[in-house]
């Protein structure tokens, strides 16, 4: 009985303090979740899993790698000036983007914290979202988390944002009227027209998209969702992109960073 | 006869630019005869000894994995050519031409191709004498390439 | 800046026939599809792409827009001797893009000793 009111209070005590993360609860639980590769045919898993060398993003790869060391802007650094090696400094980075941005108290994902350093520290002109150039880097920097479990914080200033992703999420919109938990958590594994819906993680982001030809970022594959459902597209940059990404994070917890990552 | 055979392969794609689709709407099956023609013109042509692989069922049509392999001594006295890899819906008919010569050791070839479509694609291989032979494959394509799908 | 990859196995004796990757960075763009604004996106593909060893042509490819983006070659070569592999490839817009490689050919009556 003594433990049992122990245990009580223990759990009750973590209900108040432990990490905002764990007070909420996922539509998909832990142990259900399933990667976008676990729903891609067997073409696109061999594509992304036997051929390092033939891998579809190698280029991505090779350029992301020669512009982490090169040098730029007035301040004559190259990320590797104060970064070094980012297979070690930038472990762990892209499990926990989006996260607010201390100086300026905004939420970044992890094309803006790049951004923001090229500009700020580097003082070089820009790479806009979606460049080749801001895809390679980010591939590069996602690299150093291959296989590392994504745990995002979803407390302090961030809460309010994850709100508002969440809300982003279960809400209808378009002409098409369907929310992201429709077809994601709801009926996921089914077809919609010829595609297998999957749970829509982002956990293998930059990824190369077959359909495009090309390397796309999150934000690129959220704003083609939105023009699917018929809805108004956001422009670029937009803070629902970011807050969604968020949403999308902390309901991804858990799973392993997959790069360079191949989807349809 | 390799200089001779190296005009075949560009009359042969002047030839097929005029076969090419105009408008993806249509996208009309090409018969055996029009994806090959081009290339044999009346030169002997059969079955086999080509081994030709791609996926039955492509999901995607954008990269579809493809592997070629034409039996052949590779030697002076005998070798393989020319490969030509022919869509029966594509826009474009010739996917690919292949010059090799006996320096090849091995006429294999891995390469990866784009596909508009349920399909059969022709490997085709020309010989040193002059002969011709081929495999086909049937690909089913759940999403065709050269489709925009948006952005 | 590398615009392609190639791999070859790491010990070439003479007379093995050995296979060559070479994967091309290019978009292959078969004038067919959109970019992120709508604006069709003109063809632009790959239309000759060579290999040549000690200057003479081993390998050549001509692909169209049925090739995929970012186009892999896989080919093989019979091992003679040592020299320089060259390989070029043109687009639509007549952009070169280029790559060369030292073949090493370990003599077949050698010993494995390291060439100088």
């Amino acid at each position: 009985m003594k433990h049992l009111k122990l245990g009580l209070v223990l759990l009750f005590a973590v209900g108040l303090w432990g990490p905002g993360a764990w007070a909420q609860q996922r539509q998909i639980p832990l142990d259900q979740l399933k990667s976008g590769l676990d729903f891609s045919s067997p073409e696109v898993r061999g594509l992304q899993l036997d051929d390092d060398f033939a891998s579809p993003s190698a280029h991505g790869i090779d350029k992301g790698a020669q512009l982490w060391s090169q040098v730029a802007g007035k301040n004559n650094k190259s990320c590797a000036s104060c970064h070094g090696d980012a297979s070690q400094s930038m472990k762990g980075a892209a499990t926990r983007y989006p996260a607010i941005d201390k100086a300026t108290g905004k939420l970044f994902n992890l094309e803006d914290r790049i951004r923001n350093c090229r500009q700020k520290e580097q003082k070089a002109i820009n790479w806009p979202l979606e460049s080749d150039e801001l895809l390679a880097i980010t591939l590069h920097v996602t690299a150093a988390s291959k296989g590392m479990p994504i745990l995002v914080s979803i407390d302090g200033a961030a809460k309010k944002h994850f709100e508002a992703g969440q809300k982003l999420y279960m809400t209808r919109q378009g002409q098409m009227n369907l929310s992201c938990t429709q077809c994601h958590d709801q009926h996921y594994g089914q077809r919609l027209y010829n595609d297998k819906l999957s749970q829509g993680h982002p956990n293998g982001y930059p990824i190369f998209r077959l359909d495009w030809q090309y390397l796309a970022s999150l934000e690129r594959r959220l704003r083609f969702c939105y023009a699917s459902v018929k809805a108004n597209v956001p422009t670029w940059g937009h803070q629902d992109m970011r807050d969604l990404n968020l949403y999308l994070m902390w309901r991804a917890q858990g799973l392993p960073i997959e790069v360079p990552a191949v989807r349809k | 006869m390799a200089a001779s055979g190296l005009l075949l392969g560009v009359d042969a794609l002047a030839q097929v630019d005029k076969l090419t689709l105009s408008g993806l709407a249509e996208s009309r099956l090409r018969t055996f005869e029009e994806m090959v023609k081009p290339f044999v013109v009346n030169q002997p042509l059969e079955k086999g000894g080509v081994s030709l692989t791609l996926p039955e069922l492509a999901d995607n049509g954008h990269l579809v994995p493809l592997h070629l392999k034409v039996d052949s001594p590779m030697t002076e006295a005998s070798y393989v050519s020319h490969i030509y890899l022919v869509s029966q819906r594509n826009p474009v008919p010739l996917m690919c031409l292949f010059v090799l010569g006996p320096w090849n050791g091995r006429a294999e070839i891995n390469t990866r191709v784009r596909l508009s479509g349920t399909q059969m694609v022709v490997a085709l291989a020309r010989f040193s004498d002059g002969t011709f032979r081929y495999q086909t494959q049937e690909v089913a394509v759940t999403e065709a390439a050269c489709v925009d799908n948006g952005t | 800046m590398s615009n392609a990859r190639l791999q070859l196995p790491p010990r070439i004796i003479e007379g093995d026939v050995f296979k060559l990757r070479l994967l091309v960075n290019h978009p292959m763009d078969s004038g067919f599809l959109r970019d992120i604004d709508g604006v069709l996106i003109k063809r632009n593909v790959i239309r000759q792409l060579s290999c040549t060893l000690n200057n003479q042509e081993v390998f050549r490819a001509e692909p169209t827009t049925g090739i995929a983006a970012n186009p892999l070659f896989e080919f093989y070569l019979r091992a003679v001797k040592s020299g320089e592999l060259y390989f070029r490839w043109v687009d639509d817009k007549a952009n070169i893009g280029e790559m060369r490689h030292a073949l090493v050919v370990i003599p077949a009556n050698s010993s494995s000793a390291p060439k100088s």
